[in-house]
């Protein structure tokens, strides 16, 4: 069967099991559009190529399966640029085609020509540049094989015009064998003497304590960890990329580590002897000074990727291995901690006297951002997907909506991408038109990316966005404020501008204010019984209203700032 | 700023330096993903020799001198191995490495310089590989500290042109302490 590349293209992805491609097209992935319109794949047009990316991130960290976008050449690849480095820090699966100009017409400056290839480098798994119609399935079956095995990531095929245009005759390669990856080796084989080594560490420690990191999200083992947990009555904590691996309702959770951690999650790897690291990277937001870091702690390091083992922080175990594989082989090798009844009345003192709160309000009728979000959690059906976008609403989204399913918390991790939150909410609700999708944005985030529900609206892809609207970039203001002696610089955005019902009402969307107690509930009552459009609620929230607990950048974990309202008086 | 090179082999630098010989797919763009690694790490790269390798043309061999202070070998083998069109690593320690390396230097001769110049072939156990009638091209393939030795002794000159491959590296076949 003779093809056009084009049409070899649409076809390979079709073979992938592609259902759904977000994208824009443009003059040079312009052959590829015309077979999209005879494929089974669907497509949804966006408005801007990095809602293409942040939705094809979103439909993978809601699924697990890779996300897709295709963009062309030059301005279409570089604003997918950001969503290609966020999938990268996040390690999210994802397959970008870009168009290029025509081969012959590489390196000459040819319109919409840029070197896309060259840009990704540092922030992809692996790219391609596709130099031959015969290659293309060969490539795309590498990309996808490359973004979902061993430890995920974001692969781009460039995709030349001409090539799009020449023909070749079809053929699909039928095992790994034919890719042509001669240095890809994901498979591992579980050196079962570091399982030993870390079973031995596991029965002595006293303080031991479980760092859950994304890893244990990709590799879906959130029922081997909690029958770990369970059988080694080992408390766990779970990263801003791991929220929903394990229970937030199970008494053995004590929340989330790091820079706006809960006291106890901090504090506990703080005083922890043993810290058992799975699939997480020792980001600096969750060290703090990394010398300080877990000090007194022996480390098992589990992770898919050996080059993260001693990149941060030495570890005394490297297990080498996806997190459910390794947590059964901790199981099958008999693994028991000591009697850590001691550890745990030391932990529930700290919960009891340090939980997250926050400050009523002088005003009854004025609302808190924490708040806001606990009456949408607790009007939310089970299996809500959240998304956000970075900063303080992210944070606090993070701490006061209780997670209890995984793959229900879609962020920007690593990168801290402002304005991912809405396409990302778009790309789960295309990936599970079931569940409802919630958006906690900031002001700020919201409008770096608000165009996106046009998208929604015209593709029929209703989510429900929360914007916690403080008019102010909040977390740089909190910044501010604390480290900068109050002086607030470039931070102020106007509550009232744009006027975000208006603006969601002409994107097709239902908009709603809510700026009371009463108002509040009101709106989330109206927002949960809307389904066949999008929602956006402009909540107006103090703008003095700060994260706790914190650490500073940079300060040790030992100097965790808890809650005003919880300081000792001297 | 980049730190201090160091300046021949095993005697005088016994541990900072690490050869990596590292066999790549012979693709577009394999050399700039290299770089990009070892720029973007912040790993430092001493020398750098690449060829097709063992008469294939689907793969060629990159040596890699780096600077094992600026980062721990295991980081910078551990990220290599990332890069999907690296194939395989070895990763050699100076006192396990036979090391070589080429030197080309054009000298401006002159009666009263020659007789030293050839003095320094002889002792070298350079060779002589391009000659005219006012200067001379020599050639030496040795240990890096020859090498070092011998463009010491060169600078004493007024005209040397003077280009060197970088190393490349195999396994000594014995361990022992002469080189």
């Amino acid at each position: 069967m003779e093809l056009t590349g084009a049409q070899a293209l649409i076809k390979s992805l079709e073979h992938e099991g592609v259902e759904t491609i977000f994208g824009l097209p443009g003059g040079a992935i312009l052959p590829v559009y015309d077979p999209i319109r005879d494929s089974s794949i669907r497509h949804v047009l966006v408005r801007h190529e990095q809602g293409a990316g942040h939705m094809a991130e979103g439909y993978a960290l809601a699924t697990g399966k890779p996300g897709v976008a295709i963009v062309t050449s030059g301005p279409g690849a570089t604003n997918i640029v950001t969503p290609i480095a966020n999938a990268y820090m996040d390690s999210t699966p994802l397959v970008v085609i870009t168009g290029q100009v025509a081969s012959a017409s590489i390196g000459t400056d040819a319109f919409q020509e840029c070197d896309i290839t060259g840009i990704t480098m540092g922030i992809t798994k692996h790219n391609f540049l596709i130099t031959s119609a015969e290659e293309i399935p060969r490539v795309v079956a590498a990309a996808f094989h490359i973004a979902t095995t061993g430890r995920p990531g974001p692969v781009l095929i460039d995709f030349p015009k001409d090539i799009a245009q020449s023909k070749m005759e079809w053929w699909y390669p039928e095992s790994i064998d034919e890719l042509d990856l001669p240095g890809y080796k994901p498979e591992i084989v579980l050196d079962l003497s570091s399982i030993e080594a870390a079973v031995a560490l596991i029965s002595e420690a006293e303080r031991p304590v479980l760092y859950v990191g994304g890893g244990t999200l990709k590799s879906d083992a959130t029922a081997q960890l909690v029958a770990f947990a369970e059988r080694t009555k080992m408390p766990v904590v779970t990263t801003l990329m791991a929220r929903g691996a394990f229970p937030d309702s199970h008494p053995q959770h004590l929340g989330m580590p790091g820079m706006h951690g809960t006291y106890t999650a901090v504090t506990a790897i703080q005083k922890s002897d043993l810290l058992i690291s799975l699939g997480a990277r020792f980001d600096d937001r969750v060290t703090g000074k990394i010398s300080a870091f877990a000090a007194g702690a022996k480390i098992i390091h589990v992770d898919i990727d050996p080059a993260e083992f001693n990149k941060v922080k030495p570890a005394t175990v490297s297990v080498r291995s996806d997190i459910a594989t390794a947590l059964e082989a901790f199981d099958a090798a008999k693994a028991i901690s000591k009697n850590l009844d001691p550890w745990w009345e030391m932990l529930n003192g700290w919960r009891e006297q340090y939980p997250l709160v926050y400050a009523p309000t002088d005003d009854p009728a004025l609302l808190r951002p924490q708040e806001i979000i606990e009456a949408i959690a607790a009007s939310a059906k089970p299996g809500t997907i959240v998304s956000s976008g970075v900063g303080q609403h992210q944070m606090w989204t993070s701490q006061f909506w209780k997670f209890d399913e995984p793959r229900t918390w879609i962020n920007s991790g690593g990168a801290g991408t402002m304005g991912f939150g809405v396409p990302a909410a778009i790309g789960a609700k295309a990936a599970r038109p079931d569940v409802d999708v919630w958006c906690i944005d900031g002001d700020g985030c919201f409008q770096m990316t608000a165009q996106e529900l046009v998208t929604a609206t015209s593709e029929g892809f209703p989510i429900k966005v929360a914007i916690l609207n403080n008019a102010y970039l909040g977390m740089v203001r909190q910044w501010q404020e604390m480290f900068y002696e109050e002086r607030f610089s470039e931070v102020f955005l106007d509550a009232d501008l744009p006027d975000y019902v208006k603006w969601a009402e002409s994107m097709g969307a239902v908009g709603l204010r809510a700026r009371t107690i009463e108002e509040m509930h009101d709106a989330i009552r109206q927002a949960n019984e809307i389904h066949d459009r999008s929602v956006v609620i402009d909540f107006r929230t103090p703008a003095s209203e700060m994260v706790f607990p914190m650490v500073a950048a940079g300060a040790s974990n030992d100097d965790i700032m808890v809650h005003p309202l919880q300081e000792v008086k001297n | 700023m980049a730190p201090e090179p160091f300046l021949g082999d095993v005697d005088r630098s016994p541990v900072t330096h690490h050869i990596l010989s590292v066999l790549v797919e012979n693709k577009a763009g394999v050399l700039a993903r290299i770089a990009g690694l070892f720029a973007r790490r912040g790993f430092n790269i001493y020398s750098l020799a690449v060829a097709p390798s063992e008469g294939q043309a689907r793969f060629s061999r990159v040596t890699i001198v780096v600077d094992a202070e600026s980062a721990p070998i295991e980081q910078i083998v551990g990220q290599l191995n990332k890069l999907i069109n690296v194939v395989a690593i070895t990763d050699l320690a100076p006192k396990d490495a036979l090391e070589r390396e080429l030197l080309l230097a054009s000298v401006v001769t002159n009666s009263e310089n020659r007789a030293q110049i050839l003095g320094l072939v002889e002792s070298f156990n350079a060779s002589i590989v391009d000659v005219d009638a006012r200067s001379l091209t020599l050639m030496l393939a040795g240990t890096p500290r020859a090498c070092d030795e011998l463009e010491k002794s060169l600078e004493v000159f007024a005209e040397v042109e003077l280009h060197r491959t970088g190393r490349v590296a195999l396994p000594r076949l014995t361990k022992t302490e002469e080189n």
